[in-house]
């Protein structure tokens, strides 16, 4: 009979087994695999042997070299420009409205129709002959064969579009646990408006800043949906490599390859995110 | 999906704040301001709308031949025969049923993992904490491909089951974050009461710990589904012959999407809307009951 300490002290456990045994078995085993499918060789004819083929590494970087830069450049600019738009519309929600709640829902509500649905309508909308492409062509902005589709701009539109509320709703929470009377502080000791926000409401919404752009990057810098479906080969991703390689020239350790290094590069980006951000924080304080 | 909770400033205390403001600054510039501010937010919701609105609009649209690109006059042929085109129905119930699978398992694997990493200080909950995160800070892409590596090499046939698994896998995160966020902010005393009052655990959580995080489980359990029934890229590399609601679009695309699609599309948005709405007053219910004030007969829905 298991005394009621030890039962009390394996409880934690029990609970978290079946979850954490999910997660080991489908994702962490799944990615080590990978690992070590990326150094084998071989082809599905002929059977696949482990050699320790670094060279696949080096191989796939310098074939895939441009996509894997696109897809940071991509997801870069489609962070910012997402911080851009939901900043202040996050700042409305949280500071000056009275229907919280009905704001939040109408960002999340557009999201509730597939994504695949929601970028073929951007298709039909930036498409050649549609209203968007004929204004812009009528007001001089594009030529008159100018085109929207098939461009790394509507790409990258796309891309925010589709990670906006990720930025926008961790930026709403941060903003919303600010102290009022911090700022109402700053204001009293005569920091002008400007300066109240830039040292106290900016600095107090890091977090958000933080989570939301993460949320962001991480799922656009591993899209290849809209590269597809707005773009053209020229637009086209890391992700539109992997899943090709993978499911198409079934060249499982390119594939693998390139998603380790997909994710290791992003991990890296992380932490030096978090540093950055961290260490500039800290200076803030300080001054 | 905690975020629709977050509690509102009391009304006074903004008064007060607005009181306070008229000292500082030049008030016109204040109001041409949060004009701006209000004017951004406006179009921003705007630009969040505008593909859903072509969605709802070509739902209704006379196309002719495959393609459901130009507007060509308005119908209701498609909304009258959503499953004329083959496979379509098929598909969206196939989406559904898995939706509804992977949710349940997800939900009960995720909260039991939550109660365990804040209710409890054990050696390897740190860890746990940022393994459990670790899923959401990987793309989809490789998720997908690497589940399928290991479908692989174990020589599983994908299909169904697989997409079950694979759609409870990268759920779980999610409901963990959802139902941590909802516990961090509960009284652990009122469980120790229950325990000191003779309750084991199993009664424990069945009596104060469920009802409490209820809210915080519901909202997990909405965003599991949701991100179920539009997961397309993990699907896409673990579905074998299984074809679902996103497959069959994704399938779809290249020869034209049917209106039907846009049809289901806005049956699930108004579903979702529904739910959404429902969540709401059932808060308000909540939060009237906590305060001890009965909600007026006849409130407004809506914030």
């Amino acid at each position: 009979m298991v005394s009621l300490r030890t039962r009390r002290a394996l409880f934690p456990y029990i609970l978290l087994l079946p979850g954490l045994a999910w997660l080991i078995a489908f994702f962490l085993v799944p990615v080590l695999t990978q690992s070590y499918v990326s150094l084998e060789s071989g082809n599905l004819e002929q059977g696949f042997q482990f050699d320790w083929a670094w060279h696949t590494y080096s191989d796939a970087l310098s074939s895939y070299g441009d996509q894997f830069g696109r897809s940071f450049l991509y997801a870069g600019v489609a962070t910012v420009i997402a911080l851009v738009i939901s900043f202040p519309l996050a700042y409305y929600i949280a500071f000056k409205s009275r229907r919280k709640n009905l704001l939040l829902l109408l960002i999340i509500l557009p999201f509730f129709t597939s994504y695949l649905v929601r970028t073929i309508a951007w298709q039909t909308i930036l498409s050649d002959d549609g209203f968007v492409v004929n204004t812009l062509q009528s007001l001089g902005i594009l030529g008159p064969n100018g085109r929207l589709l098939a461009t790394t701009t509507a790409v990258i539109a796309g891309i925010t579009y589709n990670f906006l509320p990720f930025m926008a709703l961790p930026l709403y929470v941060s903003l919303e646990k600010i102290d009022r009377r911090l700022i109402e502080a700053a204001t009293d000791l005569y920091a002008s408006r400007w300066t109240a926000f830039r040292k106290v409401t900016v600095p107090l919404a890091l977090p958000g800043i933080f989570a939301g752009s993460l949320l962001t990057f991480i799922p656009a810098v591993g899209d290849f949906i809209n590269a597809q479906f707005l773009g053209t080969s020229r637009q086209y991703m890391i992700g539109n490599v992997i899943q090709s390689k993978f499911l198409v020239t079934t060249d499982y350790p390119t594939a693998a390859a390139l998603s380790f290094m997909l994710m290791g590069v992003i991990l890296l980006a992380v932490f030096a995110y978090a540093k950055a951000l961290g260490t500039r924080n800290l200076t803030e304080a300080a001054v | 999906m905690s975020t629709v909770e977050a509690a509102r400033p009391s009304v006074s205390s903004e008064r007060a704040a607005r009181r306070r403001r008229r000292f500082s600054g030049p008030r016109r510039w204040d109001t041409l301001r949060d004009k701006a501010l209000g004017l951004w937010a406006g179009l921003a919701l705007l630009y969040l709308f505008v593909p859903i609105f072509i969605v709802v609009l070509f739902s209704f649209n006379d196309n002719k031949g495959r393609f459901n690109l130009v507007w060509n006059g308005f119908t209701l042929k498609h909304w009258l025969h959503p499953f004329a085109v083959p496979g379509l129905g098929d598909a969206l119930l196939k989406s559904l049923e898995i939706a509804i699978i992977s949710t349940t398992l997800a939900v009960v694997l995720g909260t039991f993992m939550a109660l365990s990493l804040v209710r409890y200080r054990f050696p390897g909950r740190r860890s746990t904490d940022l393994f459990v995160f670790l899923p959401l800070a990987t793309p989809e892409v490789v998720l997908g491909a690497a589940l399928l590596g290991l479908f692989l090499t174990m020589n599983v046939e994908t299909g169904f089951a697989t997409i079950v698994i694979a759609h409870v896998m990268f759920n779980v995160s999610y409901v963990v974050v959802t139902v941590k966020a909802r516990l961090e902010g509960m009284d652990l005393h009122i469980e120790e009461a229950a325990m000191d009052l003779g309750a084991n655990e199993w009664v424990t959580f069945r009596k104060i710990t469920l009802p409490l995080i209820a809210p915080g489980v519901a909202a997990a359990g909405l965003l599991a589904f949701a991100l179920s029934i539009d997961d397309f890229v993990i699907t896409n590399f673990n579905a074998g012959q299984t074809v679902t609601f996103p497959l069959f679009i994704y399938g779809a695309a290249r020869q034209g999407i049917p209106p039907q699609v846009n049809v289901f599309a806005t049956v699930l948005l108004l579903a979702a809307l529904a739910l959404m709405a429902l969540n709401l007053v059932v808060q308000r219910r909540r939060a009237a009951l906590d305060a001890r004030v009965p909600a007026p007969p006849g409130a407004p829905v809506a914030a």
